[in-house]
């Protein structure tokens, strides 16, 4: 922060290509992935790959015993509806499996085709490295830790490293998909450069941080790919209660064969429920939706948090996310703007204010950063200095360097400087011109109260200060709000004092600061809200920052941040923009929502079928004389045609609900930021109401749909 | 139906909402170790208790050795019945000679199997009986083998119970408190000197408390009778207020002298709920908020009254097969001795009975004042479906609330990821070794039902003169020893297994069940429902006292709502009856259809 105090104008380029919404999209199926998916579901149905999901290896193994027994009635040559009715319950217990095996591939298709993507730009570009006869050429993948490159402009930066020497613009379009470059220099904060990414101006020497196979960009390979995806606590706590609900059904299913038997028995007459039929029971009963959609949501939601340009270590960290209690946001950059908005031109004493605005104005014309247009707009709107167009052959512009720290412009008789005090203060004396003592006064001033200063000087003589202002972000007070209604508190961390602190704060709207932040102090906040247990997030990208975000439950570092930085945290943010962290919070929500809502609808969907199949199961007990079906068949709600039918729907239903709700499993349940009991009703009021109720028509009409195909027998 | 009837049990449930916080803040105290109004007459007993045991209270035991410490009491406890029930002969109070060479001819011997099966059976406060007190077992052994049990195993059950509050409401802790102190200061200050109270007010109803012998009389209408004694009351206090359910006589609270009043029958139903509802009030306190235990209140509540209303509808309605034969079975002309009373006490009348019934099931009690194999079919269904749903409307004292806690974790872990983010049961953290748990206890509880169902539904014996009747010749369980055929039948069994597991006690009867594999299987299936349920909510306790509490905040799956109580409430209706749905159609279900048909079997 100090650093950028002094540097104000040092941040543009990046805050100008700031983005906040996702990356281009990709379409929710597109062909190319879709056809690899389709080929992957059927690969994934190798019983070794089925295995490690339960439920779905129930359906597995059901279909090949149903498959089994449609084969008997076969080669039997049984007669009536019972060998096409097996028959079509083998095909669709598959179909369930497959259905499940494609949600699953689609989600990883879309990683993979990142990865695809990501691959392309390894760069498999020469290397010159350092040695002590002078340099050499070397290939890129050999490079390893402590190598020293040098890169000059048109280098493709062959690893990942840590500029040592030098500043260059290094367009990182490779990996954040942005085009504006971004400045990379030794030492500070902006010292990291990542393999693959581009310099395009000047040259920089870089020590190489990263040995083959475990750079940036392998890494980023690796996690959309998947295949460094492991099971989330939570997804694993899920599994095991899908699990447990698919050996309660178990022994719900298979004990209905005794009770039929001694029914039978009892009534004289009737059949037991055969296998076919149990096992369409099961596999109706068991939560199928959800088995067979949950590996498919955690892969979109890992993706979704990559479509906001955000490299999530693991999943973990975005299910973390979902749960955070405590929002730590640094304020520059995140609460207020990373450029400031000039305020106020504060003269020395014995200067008139018109002759600094004026200056200041001039000095400013040609400079198209957020800071000087403000500061043009000021002079014009204060002092009615109008912006005015100077002669364009005797008028130099003098561009902002990172070496000068200054900007200005030179014209017949005048010269303008405006920059960072020291700095114009320095050029002052360097050219013979003194400084008077309330320059910088005013300047510490105006630091004091969390300002920025910016001296002008004409014709190295300075005239007085422009006072830069912290400007907070539009909308940042509804987003803090929405946050507040989520439960979740923000807190701006800053290096003003609490005075100043204390006004952003309120006009931002947080719900608590801490002001004079020092690394440590951030530290102890964090362990302060843990102790109490609260799950934290925060962004940070110097390495100051790196015990912090090693803390933080979720510590997102900015891709601009130092390699420390990067290291600790468990997210990247490729765009490093801090607000990001707000989306994270809700990407992690909505998986959970994801996951919970459809658990939810595939529990309640059962009542449905236990009304299509328990009258069917059980039609040919105790049926009294001149009856065709038994008592049982009353409990046929939905008066679906003939037990046949009703069970084939209620199979059906169940493989094509999979295939309806693989966009809610990729895209995830709309969430909206609100209370936690307006999500819940709002959500049981879909999930667990819809998923009681919406089953009833749909078995219905496929039902309907199957007797008039002649798939099933009408009566 | 009529008002009285109707009047009745909203009576009933205004007084146990009266009774609920007074009950609850009373035992909150005494689990704590606070002082009560009671602590100057019976704190010495409580000290004196310790000294002798060398127990002190203060020591700190973590879920393994709680548990363990459950298990030690429970298996020395049930040894000891059995070997006073197997041993009777020997000891004293035993006017009838049983076990004797001068036992009468209609007294029946305590096997090794029954005594297994009694001794299992109220060690894990299930008090299903595969005997007939007055036939089988002496004073003492009524007095000391099993009246024990009814406070051992109530003060079982409420420790277990506390135990889990605890673990759920402590933050950062290892231990969930000091079992010998928990079952110590619940006997002491709540069951002691509650069942003294209403054992004297029992006796003041009629109930019989002596040690006279059997009495032979020739009755008006010259047969002649054998009436029996004993020491009735001080067990019928017990009975009901530990939610034990096991009767001194075979007919239980219908027997006139358990039970001889309508004053004393509301009391009776009164007790069964008293302590069970009074711990959810104590579980609010736990949690800091009242409204967390109202809300486990109103899920019970209304369960409670769908199940009152069910049976007494659909007994008061009666049978329409009695109908045909002009049976005046209206309510209407007859008050509320209208509909089915088969197996009901005209002294109580259909709601007291009916109520009496859903009660008893609520609970885990298992007392009963009429016949439930009598009932109808769906009014039958009322009592089993109670108990399929783990007796958790106010339930068994400690059982209830600790049942309600799991289907509560389960609720919360299904439906609060809905609100995006991993679900929090108080604050607490809910994650895979707590779903775990809960779903083992689940998985085990359904397949305790239904996998002993489906084998005595089945399987064929191989010694048909041990494993079944004796003497008998047939190997089938079912045609050996089930005396009803057709669904009913299927009904009985489910409903024995039904009632072990859950610890309940009532009985369908129909089922010759005092048979080697009988008393085998349901002992089995009794401990399994009692500890294999007990142990994994100990571990859920154990880890969920280890978390910190993560405070509330606008983010908080809410659990003090009605919302919460209506997402509880499906939750104890789907995940808890779905397994069951299939069996009860078998059931039940299929019985109520054949019976408006006029099949009858």
């Amino acid at each position: 922060m100090i650093a950028q105090q002094n540097s104000p104008l040092h941040t543009a380029p990046e805050t100008k290509n700031r983005q906040n919404g996702p990356r281009k999209a990709r379409p929710l199926l597109d062909p190319p992935i879709v056809k690899r998916a389709l080929r992957d579901a059927f690969i994934k149905m190798n019983p070794a790959v089925q295995a490690r999901n339960p439920v779905m290896f129930v359906v597995w193994t059901g279909s090949l015993v149903t498959t089994l027994a449609f084969l008997q009635n076969l080669l039997e040559a049984t007669k009536g509806w019972i060998t096409p009715f097996s028959g079509q319950i083998a095909l669709w217990l598959w179909f369930t499996v497959l259905f499940a095996n494609f949600a699953e591939a689609i989600a990883e298709g879309r990683g993979k085709a990142q990865a695809d993507e990501l691959r392309k730009t390894r760069t498999t570009t020469m290397a010159r490295r350092k040695t002590k006869n002078g340099l050499e050429d070397i290939a890129a993948s050999l490079l390893r830790k402590g190598d020293v490159v040098v890169c000059e402009t048109g280098d493709i930066i062959p690893s990942d490293g840590t500029v040592t020497e030098g500043i260059a613009s290094v367009d990182e379009s490779a990996i954040t998909g942005e085009s504006a470059p971004v400045i990379r220099e030794a030492g500070g904060d902006r010292s990291a450069v990542t393999g693959g990414t581009k310099v395009i101006s000047d040259r920089i020497v870089v020590e190489i941080t990263a040995n083959p196979g475990e750079t940036f960009i392998d890494r980023m390979i690796g996690l959309v790919e998947g295949a460094a995806r492991q099971k989330t606590p939570n997804e694993i706590a899920l599994n095991i209660l899908i699990a447990g609900l698919t050996l309660v059904f178990l022994f719900a299913t298979v004990t209905l064969m005794p009770f039929g038997v001694y029914a039978v028995n009892q009534a004289g007459g009737g059949q037991a429920p055969g296998i076919v039929v149990l096992t369409a029971l099961l596999v109706c009963l068991i939560p199928t939706t959800i088995g067979g959609l949950l590996s498919a949501i955690g892969i979109a939601g890992m993706d979704r948090v990559m479509q906001y340009n955000v490299l999530a270590m693991s999943g973990k960290a975005v299910e973390a996310a979902g749960d955070v209690d405590v929002l730590l946001l640094d304020k520059t950059g995140t609460i207020t703007l990373g450029n400031r908005q000039a305020a106020e031109f504060i003269p020395l004493p014995g200067t008139d204010v018109m002759e600094l605005a004026d200056a200041a104005q001039l000095s400013s014309l040609a400079d198209e950063t957020p800071e000087g247009r403000s500061i043009v707009v000021l002079a014009k709107e204060q002092y009615g200095i109008r912006g005015r167009s100077l002669d364009e052959k005797t008028t130099e512009f003098v561009p902002f360097t990172a070496q000068t720290r200054m900007s200005g412009v030179d014209m017949p008789g005048m010269t303008i400087r405006k920059g960072a005090v020291q700095a114009v203060i320095d050029d002052v004396k360097q050219n013979g011109g003194s400084v008077p003592r309330a320059l910088a006064e005013i300047a510490d001033d105006i630091s004091r109260k969390g300002g920025t200063p910016l001296a002008v000087a004409v014709n190295h003589a300075p005239l007085g200060i422009i006072y830069l202002k912290d400007v907070v972000k539009g909308g940042m007070k509804e987003r803090f709000d929405h946050l507040r209604a989520m439960g979740i508190k923000t807190v701006m961390i800053t290096g003003d004092n609490p005075l100043t602190a204390a006004a952003i704060a309120q006009e931002a709207g947080v719900d608590d600061f801490l002001a004079q932040a020092k690394p440590e102090d951030k530290m102890a906040l964090i362990k302060k809200e843990q102790a109490e247990g609260r799950l934290v997030a925060m962004t940070g990208d110097g390495t100051n920052d790196a015990p912090a975000l090693a803390q933080a439950d979720v510590g997102v570092a900015m891709n601009t941040g130092t390699q420390a930085a990067k290291e600790a945290g468990n997210m990247v943010d490729l765009d490093s923009n801090p607000t990001k962290l707000i989306e994270i919070v809700e990407i992690g929500k909505q998986l959970l929502i994801t996951r919970g809502a459809l658990t939810t609808f595939s529990i309640a969907n059962d009542v449905s079928k236990y009304f299509a199949i328990i009258p069917a199961m059980f039609s040919t007990l105790y049926v009294l004389k001149g009856q065709k079906h038994g008592p049982l068949w009353g409990l046929n709600l939905m008066h679906l045609h003939s037990p046949y039918s009703a069970v084939l729907a209620a199979v059906i239903f169940n493989a094509l609900i999979i295939i309806a709700l693989i966009p809610v499993a990729l895209r995830g349940v709309p969430y909206r930021p609100q209370s936690a009991s307006k999500i819940l009703q709002r959500n049981l009021a879909i999930w667990g109401a819809g998923g009681l109720l919406m089953p009833f028509p749909c078995i219905w009409a496929i039902d309907w749909l199957l007797v008039l195909m002649h798939l099933a027998p009408a009566h | 139906m009529t008002t009285i009837g109707w009047m009745q049990i909203a009576l009933f449930a205004l007084l146990i909402l009266v009774f609920t916080r007074p009950t609850g803040r009373f035992m909150h105290k005494v689990f704590e170790g606070e002082r009560t109004w009671l602590t100057p007459f019976l704190g010495p007993l409580e000290q004196f208790i310790y000294k002798l045991s060398g127990v002190s209270p203060q020591e700190e035991m973590d879920w393994k050795i709680y548990s363990a410490a459950m298990l030690a009491f429970s298996v020395v406890t049930a040894a000891f019945t059995y070997i006073v029930l197997r041993l009777q002969q020997y000891l004293p109070l035993n006017p009838e000679h049983f076990g004797t060479k001068h036992a009468p001819a209609w007294a029946a011997a305590v096997t090794p199997d029954l005594g297994f099966n009694t001794a299992v059976s109220f060690t894990t406060n299930t008090n299903w009986q595969a005997y007939g007190g007055e036939s089988t077992l002496s004073y003492f052994s009524q007095m000391a083998g099993l009246a024990s049990h009814m406070f051992f195993s109530a003060a079982c059950g409420m420790a277990v119970a506390i135990a889990l509050v605890r673990g759920l409401t402590r933050r950062n802790a290892k231990s969930l408190g000091n079992f010998w102190a928990d079952i110590t200061r619940s006997t002491v200050y709540v069951l002691l000197p509650l069942s003294l109270v209403l054992a004297l007010f029992y006796v003041d109803q009629g109930v019989i408390m002596n040690f006279l012998p059997y009495r032979t009389v020739h009755t008006v209408q010259g047969s002649v009778q054998i009436i029996p004694g004993g020491p009735v009351a001080s067990m019928e206090a017990i009975k009901e207020l530990g939610t034990n359910g096991g009767g001194f006589f075979n007919a239980n609270s219908a027997h006139p002298f358990e039970n001889p009043t309508p004053l004393c029958n509301f009391v009776e139903m009164l007790t069964i709920f008293l302590l069970g509802a009074g711990l959810v009030y104590t579980f609010g306190i736990y949690a800091g908020d009242t409204r967390q235990g109202w809300a486990l209140f109103g899920t019970m509540a209304v369960l409670f009254f769908i199940g009152a209303a069910v049976a007494y509808t659909q007994e008061a309605r009666g049978n329409p097969l009695f109908s045909q034969f002009g049976i005046n079975q209206s309510s209407r002309s007859l008050g509320d001795l209208g509909g089915n009373m088969e197996g009901k006490e005209v002294r109580f009348g259909e709601a007291a009975s009916t109520l009496f019934a859903t009660i008893t099931t609520d609970a885990s009690c298992g007392a009963v004042n009429s016949m439930h194999d009598s009932y109808t079919p769906l009014g039958g269904l009322v009592p089993m479906a109670n108990i399929l749903t783990g007796e958790v409307i106010f339930g068994g004292v400690g059982a209830g609330l600790y049942g309600m806690l799991m289907y509560a974790i389960l609720a919360v872990f299904i439906a609060g990821l809905m609100v995006g983010r991993t679900p929090e049961y108080l604050g607490k953290k809910i994650e895979a070794y707590e779903v775990k748990m809960a779903m083992l206890a689940t998985l085990i509880l359904t397949a305790d039902v239904l996998v002993f169902t489906a084998a005595a539904c089945v399987m064929h014996v191989p010694h048909a003169a041990y494993w079944n009747a004796p003497g008998g010749t047939s190997t089938s369980l079912v045609s050996a020893n089930t005396n009803n055929s057709g669904p009913h039948g299927f009904s009985e069994i489910l409903y024995a297994f039904d009632s072990t597991t859950g610890n309940n006690g009532s009985a369908f009867a129909g089922i010759n069940v005092n048979t080697p594999f009988w008393n085998l299987a349901l002992g089995i299936s009794m401990l399994a429902g009692r500890f294999l349920m007990m142990i994994p909510l100990l571990a859920i306790a154990g880890s969920m006292a280890a978390k910190k509490k993560v405070p509330a905040s606008a983010g908080t799956f809410p659990t003090c709502t009605p919302l919460f109580a209506g997402l509880l409430l499906s939750t104890v209706i789907i995940v808890g009856a779905l397994a069951y749905f299939p069996a009860v159609s078998l059931g039940p279900i299929v019985e109520n259809v054949l019976m408006h048909a006029g099949r009858t079997f």
